[in-house]
C-alpha cells in the first residue's frame, strides 16, 4: 500500500504540468463544444442572454467548489457546504431587512462560514473524527436549525442596496467577477504558496508531509477556515442575486458543489487537482442543465445526468491513477 | 505494578452504557410526558423506526468492515419509484412490482460492491456518487409525479399487524434476530471484523475479502428497497423524494450503538439500542413540544458526540 502511493506522488510530480493542461484543457473544450452542438440543435441556446444568465446563477456554485477543491485535495470531504451557504444567505438577508448597515450585512457571512468551517476542521485535524462524520453532523444541525429557527419563512422586501450580485465592476457583472478573482488568486496560491503546497504534500500523504515539516494538521484546519471563506462568498453571491430569499437550503447543493470539484480534476483520493479545473466544471455542469431544458429534455433527468458525471469521472480518475501506479512499478 | 480495581467488563461495554442512558431516558421523558410510555405509543414508535432499522443491520456489517453507504436513501426513493411505477405504468402486478422493487434495491447495492471492490474505488466516495446517481433516476424515471391508489392487501405490511404487534415491526425483529447470529456465530460475520480490522491480514489470510463485500452492499441496496416497500405501504404513496436524509439516521443508529466508524468492531445489539433510542428521542422531544426540524439537530449532535466519546474512550485504552 504505501509503496504504491509512494509512487503515485512521484510520478504524479514528472506529469504535473501535462496533467494541468490537459484536465483544463479537455474542460474548456466539453465547455465550447457542448455550446456549439446545443446551439445547432437550437439556436435560442446561444442567445446572449441566455449565456449571461447560466454563468450569472451559477457563478456562486463555482466560488463554493473552488473552497470544496482545497477541503478535497488535503483528503478531506465536506457535506454540510449546501445547508452552511443556506444558513449563512438567509442570516446576510435578514440582517438587511432588519436594517443593519450594508456592509456588515456583507461581513458577516465570510465570518461565520470560516467559524463554522473552522470549528469542523478542529474536530476533524485534532480529535481525528472523519470528515464525513462531523460534517454530516454538521449538515443535519444546520439544516434543522434553520428551518426551526425559521420556520421556512421567506424573506423579502430586501434593501436595495443589499443586491451586491447586481453591481458591475470594469463593465462586468459582480458574480462572474468574484468568480474569477476567486478562483484565479485561489489557484495562484495553491500553486506557488509554500501553505498551498502543504495542502497537496497533506493530501497526498500526511505522514510524509509531516516528515517534511509541515504541520498536516494546522494544515486541514486552515483548509476548512478557506473553505468558509468561499462559502460565505458562494452564499453572498448568491443572497444578494435573489429579490426573495427561501429560509431553506438549496436541496442538494452540496453534491453540486462536490460533482464540480471532482468533475473538474480534483482526485478523490487527495493530492492533485486545480480549481481552475473546477470552476470549468461548474460552468460545464451549468451548461449541461440548461442544455437539456434547450434539446427538449425534462429537467427531472438533470441529477441523473449529474450523478452519472460523477461517477464516470471518478472511475476514471481511479482507473488511471492505477495504470500509471501500475506503469512505474514495472519502470 | 499495583493491581488496579478494573470494572467488570461487561460493565464497561459501550451497550451497557447505552442501555443505561436509554432506560433513564425513558423514565424522564415518560415523566415529562403522560403518553409517552403507553403501550400504543411505544408500538407505534416501533411501527415508525422500522425502515431505518431494517437498513441499519447490513449499515453495521459495511462500517465494521471500516466502509460506508451513503447511498442508502436514494436507494430507498429509487425502489419506491420503481415499486409504483412499474404497477402504475408498466401494468406488472402489484407482487411482481414487489419483486421487482427488491431487485432493483439489490441491483443498486451490487453496483456500489462490484466497482468498490473490482475498482478499489473508496466507499464514501462511490457511494456519494450514486446518491446523486440513484436520485436523479428516481426523479428522471417519475417526473417528480406520485403514484398511490394501491389494494388493500397492500397495506397490511406498513398499516396491520399481528397479535397487536406491527407487522413490519416483526420482520424487523426477525431478521435483528438473523443478523446477531450471523455477525457473531458465523465465519461471514467473524470475516466482517477480520476485514475491518486489517484488511491486507484478511486476505493474507485467505479469507473471501472481495466476494464478502460485495454481499454486504448488496444486502445494504436489498434492505432499502425492502425499506422502500415498507414505507409505500405505510405511507399509502410513492414519490422520489422518499428516504430524503435516511442515511443520516441509519448511521447516526449504528455509530450511536457503538461501533466504530473505523472499523473492526460493532455489534447488532448495538445498532438496536442506538436505533431505539434515536427514535425515542425524537418521539419524546415530539411530545415535550419540539418541533419535527428541530430533532434532526439533535441526531446531528447525537452523531457527533457519539463518535468523539467513542474515540476518547478508546485513547484512554491505548
Amino acid at each position: 500500500m504505501s509503496a504504491t502511493t509512494f509512487v503515485a506522488v512521484t510520478t504524479a510530480r514528472s506529469g504535473t504540468l501535462r496533467r494541468f493542461a490537459s484536465q483544463e484543457a479537455l474542460l474548456a473544450v466539453a465547455v465550447i463544444g457542448l455550446a456549439i452542438v446545443v446551439g445547432f440543435i437550437n439556436p435560442r441556446f446561444l442567445a446572449a442572454r441566455n449565456l449571461s444568465d447560466l454563468l450569472l446563477g451559477n457563478a456562486y456554485i463555482a466560488v463554493a467548489a473552488v473552497g470544496m477543491s482545497m477541503v478535497i485535495v488535503s483528503g478531506n470531504i465536506d457535506i454540510s457546504v449546501g445547508a452552511l451557504i443556506g444558513v449563512l444567505a438567509t442570516l446576510s438577508g435578514s440582517m438587511a431587512v432588519a436594517g443593519i448597515p450594508i456592509a456588515l450585512c456583507w461581513l458577516t457571512p465570510l465570518i461565520f462560514g470560516v467559524a463554522v468551517m473552522a470549528a469542523q476542521g478542529a474536530v476533524v485535524a485534532y480529535l481525528r473524527i472523519p470528515a464525513i462524520v462531523v460534517t454530516l453532523g454538521m449538515m443535519s444541525i444546520l439544516k434543522g436549525g434553520l428551518i426551526s429557527v425559521t420556520g421556512g419563512k421567506w424573506i423579502t422586501d430586501l434593501p436595495q442596496k443589499f443586491h451586491l450580485a447586481d453591481l458591475n465592476l470594469f463593465g462586468a457583472p459582480m458574480p462572474v467577477v468574484i468568480m474569477v478573482v476567486a478562483t484565479v488568486l485561489a489557484a495562484l496560491w495553491m500553486r506557488y504558496s509554500a501553505a498551498g503546497r502543504a495542502i497537496y504534500a497533506t493530501g497526498g500523504n500526511a505522514e510524509a508531509a509531516r516528515l517534511c515539516g509541515v504541520n498536516p494538521r494546522r494544515t486541514v484546519v486552515m483548509v476548512f477556515a478557506l473553505h468558509g471563506l468561499f462559502a460565505g462568498l458562494a452564499a453572498l453571491v448568491y443572497a444578494t442575486q435573489l429579490r426573495v430569499i427561501q429560509s431553506t437550503t438549496p436541496a442538494g447543493l452540496e453534491l453540486t458543489v462536490i460533482t464540480a470539484s471532482v468533475v473538474g480534476g480534483v482526485s478523490i483520493l487527495g493530492g492533485v487537482g486545480t480549481v481552475v479545473g473546477s470552476t470549468l466544471a461548474a460552468i460545464l455542469i451549468a451548461e449541461i442543465t440548461s442544455a437539456l431544458v434547450f434539446i427538449n429534455v425534462s429537467p427531472y433527468w438533470t441529477d441523473a445526468v449529474r450523478g452519472a458525471l460523477i461517477l464516470a469521472t471518478v472511475i476514471a480518475d481511479i482507473v488511471r491513477r492505477q495504470r500509471r501506479a501500475a506503469r512505474a512499478w514495472k519502470r | 505494578m499495583k493491581p488496579v480495581r478494573r470494572m467488570p467488563r461487561w460493565l464497561a461495554r459501550h451497550e451497557t452504557l447505552l442501555a443505561a442512558i436509554l432506560a433513564i431516558a425513558l423514565i424522564v421523558l415518560g415523566a415529562f410526558a403522560q403518553v409517552f410510555l403507553t403501550p400504543d405509543n411505544l408500538l407505534n414508535q416501533g411501527r415508525l423506526m422500522t425502515e431505518i432499522g431494517l437498513i441499519a443491520l447490513p449499515m453495521t456489517f459495511i462500517i465494521i468492515t471500516g466502509g460506508i453507504d451513503l447511498s442508502v436513501g436514494a436507494i430507498v426513493g429509487l425502489c419506491a419509484i420503481m415499486l409504483g411505477y412499474s404497477w402504475n405504468t408498466f401494468g406488472f402486478p402489484l407482487p411482481l412490482a414487489i419483486l421487482f422493487a427488491l431487485g432493483v434495491g439489490a441491483l443498486a447495492g451490487f453496483m456500489n460492491g462490484l466497482i468498490i471492490t473490482r475498482l478499489k474505488v473508496p466507499p464514501l466516495i462511490m457511494t456519494i456518487a450514486t446518491l446523486a446517481l440513484y436520485r436523479g433516476l428516481a426523479e428522471g424515471v417519475s417526473q417528480a409525479h406520485s403514484v398511490r391508489g394501491y389494494p388493500d392487501w397492500f397495506y397490511v405490511l406498513g398499516q396491520g399487524s399481528v397479535f397487536g404487534v406491527p407487522t413490519q415491526l416483526l420482520i424487523l425483529i426477525i431478521l435483528i434476530v438473523v443478523a446477531g447470529v450471523a455477525l457473531d456465530r458465523t465465519t461471514f460475520g467473524r470475516t466482517l471484523y477480520a476485514i475491518g480490522a486489517n484488511e491486507t491480514a484478511a486476505r493474507f489470510s485467505a479469507l473471501p475479502v472481495d466476494r464478502t463485500k460485495l454481499i454486504i452492499y448488496t444486502l445494504s441496496g436489498l434492505a432499502s428497497g425492502l425499506a422502500a416497500f415498507v414505507l409505500v405501504s405505510r405511507v399509502t404513496t410513492t414519490r422520489m423524494d422518499m428516504g430524503m436524509g435516511y442515511e443520516l439516521d441509519v448511521i447516526a443508529a449504528v455509530v450511536l450503538g457503538g461501533t466504530s466508524i473505523f472499523g473492526g468492531s460493532g455489534t447488532i445489539w448495538g445498532t438496536v439500542i442506538g436505533l431505539v433510542m434515536i427514535q425515542l428521542l425524537k418521539n419524546g422531544l415530539a411530545l415535550t413540544g419540539v418541533k419535527g426540524d428541530a430533532t434532526i439537530v439533535v441526531i446531528g449532535v447525537a452523531l457527533i458526540l457519539s463518535v468523539l466519546i467513542a474515540s476518547s474512550l478508546q485513547r484512554r485504552r491505548e
